[in-house]
């Protein structure tokens, strides 16, 4: 419900910014009504959203949730069934070559020719791009520089990925889509990566990025889109989404089923038991005190008190509801 | 299309090339190991007995029967006879004989009354196994020379070397491999590495720069060029150096190579464009190529193959192409090599069309 809710908010957003986008360039992408089945899969049914100039906007979702579909018919590899898409004021269905002289991507899986090695790839990259051969340089920029002679597929997952980036870079673009960028990388990799993007972020670069790992998105973006079932769940900030559909903070306290009850009467607030503690949503610090006093007033030693946070990933179960497909 | 963007992407693509050992193998050794192997076994330069084809007219003689008895003790040469009634040059070049040797009626009365006689001999001296036979019948009537009449020489060996005695086997075999290279490199290839990079999603990749399939593909024609160009010097080379191959080399072999290599990068492109797995490409490519690699005059001239295998010769694409280079490096027929050239156009532009349709960067 709240999710719905939300998203047409961000909708109504979008309307506006939609009609002033030719003369602000606040955002890069925007896309309105978006779907795309395969035969019977819908894989994405109806999804809206915008990123704007400037931000890191992550789309995060379960496997096979339309997150791919979704950013490949944004760079214009995949044709839309339904909805308009906007990308740095092209269609990128109609326009693909012209808009990716603008934009850099990385897809899901990246991979290139074989016996190839990154230097002689970013070389042939910037003469099809008609841009000098900036290869040191990008090498440089995500630490690569050593595997500058080594052939393509003898780098390793995370060197490989690296390339992927300097591709994407190439013709020094402002929006960058990457796809899954740190998946199968190991954490040291992962947050090499990180650092990249966030330097990228600090020139100004837009970024839209999937991912599967929850403290990824909560890192490294300005805001995150759930995305599942080919639906948009729910996006804004971390925090944003976390207020909207987590229940905010949770008070540990010492306690027994007659507590939980006596406490979920008088408040109203959901209620666990927990072993011998009791586990409460609350809404407001407020309710701490009066929750402390129907402790005291059971006769129940109090020997927990803890107060603590949702965090992204259990409101991102909470809302996917499907823990197993998460890796 | 943009010449660099063509240039930029033959670099990489040869250097991916080059860098595999299969393609360079299957690029230069291959053939040159293919000539080595039928060159020798098909020269007589493996050693044994070679063919000698005699036409026996004074059969009843002891002289022609000292002289076959002669010619079979130096273990050189295997005897087959002509019938007494053939005409010798329709039958020599009807069963594509290399040496054939004429023993006339008159042979064992000249011998014994010592006046001089002609024995015909036709060879081809480019063919090994041809000088064999010719040095066999050297030494033998040498010998009978000095046996039968002490005097000077009677007995003299007549050659004939004119284009009715068989063009010798590698001369037909060095226009048969560049054909055989022109079609197995880019198809095999070519199928290979348009399904592979389906698959692997570099084209995916590739259509996220500017560079145009048609780029692409001008690349790969361009690429399969050179390394043919380069295969088929190096066959022409064997041939002639190691096997005394005559050919002639000249400006209609390049049309016909073009055409060739066109014609097999847009097959190769269409069968690795249709197929939906890379296993499913090997297959396609292997039915596609396997009946032209033996039966379009690679390996052996058609003109000995069953008349029914022939006409079936006639619908592969491959055959005009090694029609045409025999045409022109065989038997110097330029129109004839015309004939092919414009038959082999015609296909090759069917298949470019083809290849085009199928040929696609995205998924939709
Ligand atoms: N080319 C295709 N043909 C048929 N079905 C497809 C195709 N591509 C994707 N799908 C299906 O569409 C759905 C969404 O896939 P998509 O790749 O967009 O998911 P995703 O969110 O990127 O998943 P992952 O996290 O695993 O990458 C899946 O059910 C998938 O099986
Ligand atoms: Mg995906």
């Amino acid at each position: 419900m709240q999710a719905k809710r939300l998203c047409l908010s961000e909708h109504k957003v979008f309307i506006e910014s939609r009609v002033q986008m030719h003369m602000t360039v606040n955002v890069s992408i925007s896309a309105v009504g978006l779907k795309k089945s395969y035969g019977p899969i819908n894989a994405v049914a109806g999804i809206d959203f915008e990123v704007r100039s400037g931000e890191v906007f992550s789309l995060l979702g379960p496997n096979g949730a339309g997150k791919t579909t979704t950013i490949e018919m944004l760079e214009g590899l995949r044709k839309p069934d339904a909805g308009s898409i906007n990308v740095a004021g092209f269609d990128p269905w109609k326009d693909a070559s012209r808009m990716r002289r603008k934009v850099g991507i990385i897809p899901q899986g990246f991979n290139f020719i074989p016996r190839i090695t990154p230097g002689e790839a970013i070389s042939y990259f910037s003469t099809l791009f008609g841009v000098t051969d900036r290869s040191g340089e990008l090498l440089e920029l995500v630490n690569l520089k050593e595997m500058e002679r080594t052939q393509f597929k003898d780098l390793s997952g995370g060197q490989k990925q690296k390339l992927g980036l300097c591709l994407a870079m190439v013709n020094n673009p402002d929006l960058l889509f990457l796809d899954e960028p740190t998946t199968g990388l190991d954490p040291q990799a992962r947050r090499n990566m990180w650092d990249v993007i966030r330097k990228l972020k600090a020139e100004g670069k837009t970024i839209l990025l999937t991912t599967h790992y929850l403290e990824e998105a909560e890192v490294l973006s300005d805001r995150v889109g759930i995305v599942d079932h080919g639906k948009m769940v729910a996006c804004g900030t971390p925090d944003d989404i976390i207020k909207q559909h987590g229940s905010g903070k949770i008070l540990h306290v010492s306690g027994n089923e007659t507590v939980a009850r006596k406490v979920n009467g008088a408040t109203g607030l959901h209620c666990t038991v927990d072993g011998k503690n009791i586990a409460v949503e609350i809404t407001s610090n407020s309710d701490v005190a009066q929750i402390l006093d129907i402790v005291r007033e059971s006769g129940v030693e109090l020997r927990t008190l803890q107060l603590s946070e949702e965090t992204l990933e259990e409101v991102f179960l909470k809302i996917v509801g499907r823990m197993e497909d998460i890796s | 299309m943009k010449l660099k963007n063509i240039i930029a992407d033959l670099n990489v693509y040869g250097k991916n090339f080059v860098r595999s050992r299969e393609g360079l193998f299957f690029t230069f050794v291959f053939p040159i190991v293919l000539i080595a192997i039928f060159g020798s076994i098909f020269s007589g330069n493996g050693g044994g007995s070679v063919p000698l084809y005699v036409q026996n007219l004074d059969s009843s003689s002891q002289a022609a029967q000292q002289l076959l008895a002669g010619l079979n003790s130096t273990h050189l040469v295997a005897i087959s006879f002509i019938p007494s009634g053939a005409n010798v040059t329709t039958y020599v070049s009807a069963h594509s004989i290399t040496a054939a040797l004429v023993i006339p009626s008159s042979f064992g009365r000249s011998v014994t009354t010592g006046g001089t006689v002609y024995l015909p001999f036709y060879n081809n001296p480019a063919v090994s196994s041809s000088q064999i036979a010719g040095q066999a019948i050297g030494s033998v009537i040498q010998q009978l020379n000095f046996n039968l009449s002490n005097a000077h020489d009677s007995i003299h060996v007549q050659p004939y070397t004119d284009s009715v005695v068989a063009q010798g086997y590698v001369d037909f075999l060095i226009p048969g491999l560049i054909g055989f290279t022109i079609l197995t490199t880019p198809m095999f290839s070519v199928t290979f590495i348009v399904s592979n990079y389906k698959k692997d999603k570099i084209f995916r990749q590739l259509s996220l720069t500017p560079l145009t399939r048609g780029e692409w593909l001008m690349s790969k024609f361009l690429w399969y060029i050179i390394i043919s160009g380069l295969s088929a010097i190096l066959m022409i080379g064997t041939g002639v150096l190691l096997f005394k191959a005559r050919v002639t080399v000249d400006l209609y072999v390049i049309p016909l190579v073009l055409i060739g290599v066109f014609m097999f990068v847009s097959l190769g492109t269409f069968a690795g464009s249709v197929a939906r797995t890379e296993e499913g490409a090997a297959v396609i490519g292997n039915i596609v190529t396997f009946p032209m690699m033996f039966l379009s005059g690679t390996f052996f001239p058609i003109s000995i193959m069953p008349q029914w295998l022939q006409t079936v010769a006639h619908f592969l694409p491959l055959y005009y192409v090694i029609d045409g280079l025999n045409a022109v490096m065989v038997y110097t027929n330029y129109t004839a090599a015309g004939i092919d050239i414009l038959v082999a156009l015609a296909i090759t532009i069917a298949f470019f069309i083809l290849a085009m349709l199928t040929f696609s960067w995205k998924e939709a």
